[in-house]
């Protein structure tokens, strides 16, 4: 408690370009910057494969990859092949990270949706593309969100990575607080990353009761 | 008109669903397809709307190929209604209804007031509209799927069991439904079922399938019911042909005698019980203008004299029917000996299969 207070109760951690509101928004960018990459590459790509079953291996070998993929392994690979001092090294791996949960969730979801639905939506004569948008979508809507949330949340905490390779972020924090052995500093960042992690978990609860129609959201 | 031309279906995996069927679906008529489970209804049906191809042969919709028309296009012309409903869970009810015509490019003012109208036509409460599919029970949700495949008003109707997935008093009510909807719709209606009695009570033409797609006889309901082609259609129909047949004789030309003075009737005219030493007695009741003989054959059966009780639509005694007149009507709609019958029925327990021309239905 008394490290808490003595993290944030310092006027110094509050301003200058490795305050906290500096440090929060370089961590947001790399983690915004990797999400949205992520989820334009996955969600597409999930939706395609469960709407016409084809590449159905690929969502396989992403589900296991991600379970065998050591992030800080991946790091210190790509800084070794890019080089320090670019964001690079960072965005690849938290958006190799969060692809897989993007992709198998958004997958199940639409392949999942019921055939006689799917059957139905074609018999009224809508067209493949119409059918994947206007039906098999919205209805697997929940899990692409879970999905969006599970890869957001895991960026956001991983992206404390960034500050191994000298960059900033809430890492900073945590990295330089255990080599001045400034313990303050390590739980203040651990509990700052850990607070991120609940608001965003918090708003995509949020997103799910705008985005999700009532319908759906009740025969789950 | 929708003609089958000797259409086969194929399966990849060798499974032949459809063999050869060739028929007619006259336009403005309900055309009913019946057999047993996996005999190849569904099947047939889907070839018309191109859900599925045929693997040759030829389907016509009012002349033309159905393999010339691409298949949203072919859709959004054919209402379709399948056993589930189907229903979009993520759409109100109203825009459940409203698929087509917004397909088709309707402004949405149009089409939700195009759904509304279907709504009311098909006898669901206008406030049900903005609620969800999953919000409505089975029965409510059929009926949404009829309005559903009504809504661009299509000329033509698929439906693959479609009341199957209730129960049978629902059933019965969409069923009844259906053919009130049907005299002012004059849609040429495609309806599949395996329940024998579903299809006699709804079809104007029954075609009997059996396992293997292959067609066993085509004919309207009387007809069916006295002159099945073959044994299996015959053990197809069930028991109590010859009673069912009566369902199809209108009561129409029965001869009425003026109500006897033991039924006692109050003072408007409505009947009350036939009178006895115990007391009132129930009675059975008719209406000559609307029901069938066998209705009429009922009526009698209930009573303890065995005379029926002719009304009118609200109620009122216009008569008496007794085994008689029953008798004489029965006579005339008798199936005519034209030489050796072609069996007994199918339980063996009655008689009167005989050959005969089915009474207009
Ligand atoms: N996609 C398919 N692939 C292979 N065989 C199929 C396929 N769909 C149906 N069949 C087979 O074709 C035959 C006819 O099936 P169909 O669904 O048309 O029957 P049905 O008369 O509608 O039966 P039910 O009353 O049970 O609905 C069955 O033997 C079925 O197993
Ligand atoms: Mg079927």
């Amino acid at each position: 408690m008394n490290w808490l207070a003595g993290f944030f109760g310092d006027a110094a951690h509050w301003s200058g370009p490795d305050g906290i509101p500096a440090r929060l928004l370089e961590h947001l960018e790399f983690s915004a910057a990797a999400f949205l990459i992520a989820a334009l590459i996955a969600v597409p790509l999930g939706m395609l494969i469960g709407h016409t079953g084809r590449g159905a291996l690929l969502v396989v070998i992403a589900a296991n990859a991600a379970r065998a993929l050591p992030t800080l392994g991946l790091l210190v690979l790509v800084v070794l092949l890019a080089g320090v001092g670019t964001v690079l090294p960072v965005l690849i791996p938290l958006v190799v990270l969060a692809i897989p949960p993007i992709l198998v969730n958004t997958y199940e979801g639409v392949r999942g949706v019921d055939a006689d639905l799917r059957d139905a939506a074609y018999g009224m004569g809508l067209r493949g593309r119409q059918v994947l948008l206007q039906t098999l979508t919205p209805v697997a809507l929940p899990l692409i969100l879970l999905g969006l949330r599970l890869a957001a949340v895991q960026v956001v905490s991983t992206a404390t990575v960034a500050a191994f390779v000298g960059l900033g972020g809430l890492g900073r924090f945590i990295i330089d607080g255990l080599a001045t052995k400034t313990y303050a500093d390590v739980i203040g960042g651990a509990v700052l990353v850990a607070a991120l992690a609940l608001a965003v978990q918090f708003a995509f609860l949020l997103l799910d009761r705008v985005a999700v129609s009532p319908g759906v959201r009740q025969i789950r | 008109m929708i003609t089958f031309e000797d259409v086969t279906k194929r399966y990849r995996d060798g499974t032949v669903a459809v063999d050869g069927l060739s028929l007619e679906a006259s336009t403005g008529a309900i055309t009913v397809f019946v057999g047993p489970s996996g005999c190849g209804k569904t099947t047939s049906l889907r070839m018309i709307n191109r859900m599925i191809d045929a693997t040759s042969g030829r389907i016509t919709l009012d002349g033309q190929d159905v393999r010339e028309i691409d298949p949203p296009t072919l859709r959004r012309g054919i209402g379709y209604v399948i056993q589930q409903a189907g229903l979009f869970p993520h759409r109100k009810i109203v825009d459940n209804v409203a698929t087509v015509p917004y397909l088709l490019g309707w402004s949405k003012k149009k089409a939700r007031s195009r759904a509304m109208e279907l709504l009311e036509l098909v006898g669901l409460d206008p406030a049900l509209a903005g609620r969800f599919p999953f919000q409505l029970s089975g029965g409510q949700q059929q009926r949404v799927g009829v309005a559903r495949a009504l809504a661009a008003d299509p000329p033509v109707l698929l439906m693959d069991e479609p009341f199957s997935a209730v129960d049978p008093i629902v059933r019965a009510s969409l069923q009844d439904e259906l053919l009130r909807l049907q005299l002012e719709l004059r849609k040429t209606i495609v309806f599949v079922t395996h329940d024998i009695d579903e299809a006699v009570k709804l079809g104007d033409t029954v075609a009997v399938m059996r396992v293997g797609g292959r067609l066993a006889q085509m004919a309207g309901p009387a007809t069916l019911l006295t002159e099945p082609a073959d044994d299996f259609v015959r053990e197809f129909l069930g028991r109590d042909r010859g009673i069912r047949r009566l369902s199809f004789i209108s009561a129409k030309e029965m001869r009425l005698s003026p109500s006897p003075s033991d039924l006692v009737i109050d003072e408007d005219g409505r009947a009350l019980g036939w009178r006895t030493a115990d007391g009132l007695a129930a009675y059975g009741t008719f209406n000559p203008e609307t029901d069938s003989l066998r209705v009429a054959l009922d009526a009698a059966l209930l009573s303890p004299n065995g005379t029926a009780v002719a009304v009118d639509e609200e109620g009122r005694v216009r008569g008496v029917a007794g085994r008689d007149s029953i008798d004489k009507l029965l006579g005339e709609y008798a199936p005519p000996a034209t030489g050796p019958a072609p069996g007994g029925s199918g339980g063996g327990s009655s008689s009167g299969a005989g050959d005969s021309e089915g009474a207009p239905a």
